[in-house]
């Protein structure tokens, strides 16, 4: 069979490095790709809006209403709120292996947050409401940090999420 | 041939690139120190993020749009060896886009401005800002109808003749730019310009960072695409051998020119407002533009080793050694691999749909731009600088010792700058912060990679003054330059029958229009179709 590349390349060795740079990225996309499908790992991206000017007369991000929620198949949820420049509720904790779900909305600007050395991160933009799933294996007190710009004091952004043995948690 | 006109052109473009690039080094250390905490009175959020937003403008839009103007209009010129297609059309381009550079840089300089180079809705700048952002813009479109007007009467002149790579590749930039900086375009003039001026009251930020990452991704490569362009058709004449490969260079530009703008979503995998599908489609599309650089990679070593081995180097690495590292341009060459190389690892992270969660917004996306571009791409500025800076004055280099070493220093500046930026994201620090008032045990794991950041940033700013020194210097060298021809260098494959496709842009244009339906078309079209809520103006 004749090789399909030969049309546009006559130089046999740089035709092979062709395949090859072909194969990489083609391999690299299908491999990471395949992984992220078989272990249901994807960005957040959830297309829901929201008029962040009325957070307080939602339900859902009504102050009393914000902060760690148990589901009924032992999943939590958790429901924030990101307005400059806190996390609110600021402190959370959450049980290590256990499924959490984090629903965010944001109540002026652009934020973000991630939890270092996790995979716990999205961003929180205005009119959306943010959505990422993940658990946490190890116990331990982790800084919460808001990644993304939104004014003067951004620095200041930043809050504790900490994340208890699952046993010694009790009946929580 | 030395097209006056051409070479004014280009050295007027050209100054206003590094002018404005010195005076954003400067910004980087000052940036670096202030970060860190360590001078009490020097710490300031207002002035940090006013220079972070300027820095940004300057290095992202200013250094590269003038430079790549500038080179633009000279390689096309001495290439086809045809006059600028409208010369007072040329120049009112220029002053056009230097007018808005100095219109947004007022409220850039008084804190006005501190939106960062991205524009970040809702936050608000100052209109002028917007509006200067704009007249740059329109400006350079200017160049992209010359270049265009320029290969195609060329072509009418010289019909069945093979359109010179130097050409071929810098109109593909031209259209690429026109294209990319379409989505910006709409931000700004329907969104930010509107809002900012209380015309409109809300802007839809999904929306907005839809538009702008139609943008993000492909503007690097407008910035990459000169310095791509020298390394096929500048380096292997200087290094005194031949591009290995005319047409593998030209399928690398088409390449680019495909794939690099309907990707952008890789900006945008941590955002919310668009599904997991369109973000898996956009993440193919990455990958597969990495293709280009792979195939811009062999051909640019083998012309570096055809050149090496016409100059005597013998057995499998000789080569190298016989290379005339003391020229710059072949020099800068070289380093930019190399940077390229560690560069494209990091990439390769980012651009993964699953792993970039860990990465996002921390400094290893700093430390990964600016390997490949302040690093790759802006030293290619560097060597290309010191090649045609001589050709365009008529002027001996002031210094070629000079320049040498001003390209190690760069080279070394950049690694002690990034690594450890590297180091830093993967422990979490946020990339956009002027302190760390963060939990001490995660503060303390950052200080010795931070130290490194600020030893890196001194020499940068060293390397930067060294570079505004010699150009500056060569105008006023009493000793003439010899040789005003600029040697593009020849291929070692026949250019004799080159296929039509790759001779021209028509049919790459039509299926790129087809691409960016396909991957633009219902993101953005969903926000007309569902209910969204618009967000009023914030101050910084």
């Amino acid at each position: 069979m004749q090789d399909p590349l030969k049309a546009i390349c006559d130089d046999d060795l740089e035709r092979r490095w062709l395949w090859i740079s072909l194969l990489l990225a083609g391999g690299m996309g299908f491999l990471l790709g395949m992984y992220a499908l078989k272990s249901n790992l994807h960005p957040p991206s959830n297309v829901e809006t929201i008029d962040s000017s009325r957070l307080h007369l939602t339900e859902e991000f009504a102050e009393d209403n914000l902060g760690v929620k148990e589901n009924e198949d032992g999943s939590l949820t958790v429901t924030m709120v990101a307005a400059r420049y806190g996390f609110f509720p600021p402190v959370i904790e959450v049980p290590t292996d256990t499924p959490v779900k984090f629903r965010v909305a944001s109540a002026d600007v652009l934020h973000g947050f991630h939890v270092p050395y996790t995979n716990a991160a999205t961003m929180i933009v205005p009119g959306y409401v943010s959505e990422v799933s993940t658990s946490f294996p190890t116990a331990g007190t982790y800084s919460f940090l808001c990644n993304e710009y939104c004014g003067l004091g951004h620095d200041s952004m930043w809050s504790r999420l900490t994340v208890v043995n699952k046993t010694d948690g009790g009946d929580k | 041939m030395n097209n006056k006109t051409s070479a004014s052109l280009g050295l007027a473009n050209m100054w206003v690139a590094f002018i404005f690039f010195a005076v954003a080094a400067v910004l980087g250390l000052y940036q670096t120190v202030e970060r860190m905490d360590i001078i009490p009175g020097l710490k300031s959020p207002e002035l940090y993020f006013a220079s972070v937003s300027t820095h940004g403008v300057l290095m992202g839009f200013v250094l590269t749009t003038f430079f790549v103007m500038g080179f633009g209009y000279y390689a096309a010129s001495t290439s086809l060896k045809q006059e600028i297609w409208s010369k007072p059309f040329a120049w009112f381009g220029f002053w056009l886009s230097l007018i808005g550079v100095l219109i947004a840089a007022v409220p850039l300089l008084t804190g006005n401005a501190s939106v960062l180079y991205t524009f970040y809705p809702p936050l608000m700048a100052h209109p002028a800002f917007y509006i200067g952002a704009t007249l740059l813009v329109v400006g350079s479109w200017v160049w992209c109808l010359q270049m265009v007007m320029m290969m195609s009467s060329w072509k009418k002149a010289n019909p069945g003749e093979t359109v010179p790579l130097v050409m071929y590749g810098t109109t593909a930039n031209a259209i690429l730019w026109f294209i990319t900086s379409l989505g910006v375009a709409s931000e700004v003039l329907f969104q930010l310009i509107p809002w900012s001026l209380g015309i409109i009251d809300t802007v839809d930020v999904g929306l907005a960072r839809t538009l702008f990452s139609w943008t993000l991704h492909a503007i690097v490569y407008f910035w990459l695409f000169p310095a791509y362009i020298a390394l096929y058709t500048l380096v292997p004449a200087a290094a005194g051998g031949r591009v290995f490969s005319d047409q593998m260079g030209r399928v690398a530009f088409i390449l680019l020119l495909l794939f690099s703008v309907p990707i952008g979503f890789h900006h945008l995998y941590m955002d919310p407002f668009q599904a997991a599908g369109w973000k898996f489609l956009h993440m193919t599309g990455t990958f597969m533009v990495s293709v280009p650089t792979l195939l811009t990679g062999f051909t640019v070593i083998a012309s570096l080793e055809v050149a090496g081995r016409l100059r005597g180097g013998k057995g499998l690495f000789g080569w190298i050694g016989a290379l005339p590292w003391n020229n710059p341009i072949v020099l800068a060459a070289l380093l930019a691999l190399l940077m390229l190389t560690f560069g494209g690892f990091g990439g390769m992270i980012n651009a993964s749909y699953s792993m970039n969660a860990m990465v996002h917004n921390t400094q290893w996306i700093t430390g990964h731009f600016h390997l490949i571009f302040a690093g790759t791409t802006v030293i290619m500025y560097f060597g290309t600088a010191y090649y045609l800076w001589p050709k365009m004055s008529g002027k001996a280099l002031y210094s070629t010792k000079l320049a040498v070493y001003q390209l190690w220093f760069w080279f070394i500046g950049m690694l002690v700058l990034t690594l450890p930026w590297h180091q830093l994201g993967i422990a979490g620090q946020p990339r956009r912060i002027s302190s760390t008032p963060y939990d001490e045990s995660l503060v303390q794991s950052w200080i010795t990679a931070e130290y490194a950041m600020i030893a890196g940033g001194l020499v940068l700013v060293v390397s930067a003054l060294m570079l505004v020194y010699n150009l500056f210097k060569t105008h006023g060298n009493a000793q003439a330059e010899t040789n005003l021809e600029v040697e593009y260098a020849e291929s070692l494959h026949s250019t004799a029958r080159m296929p039509k496709l790759m001779n021209s842009f028509g049919f790459w244009v039509a299926l790129i229009v087809i691409y960016m339906v396909a991957s633009y078309g219902y993101p953005i079209l969903q926000f007309f179709l569902m209910e969204t809520f618009g967000t009023v103006p914030w101050s910084i």
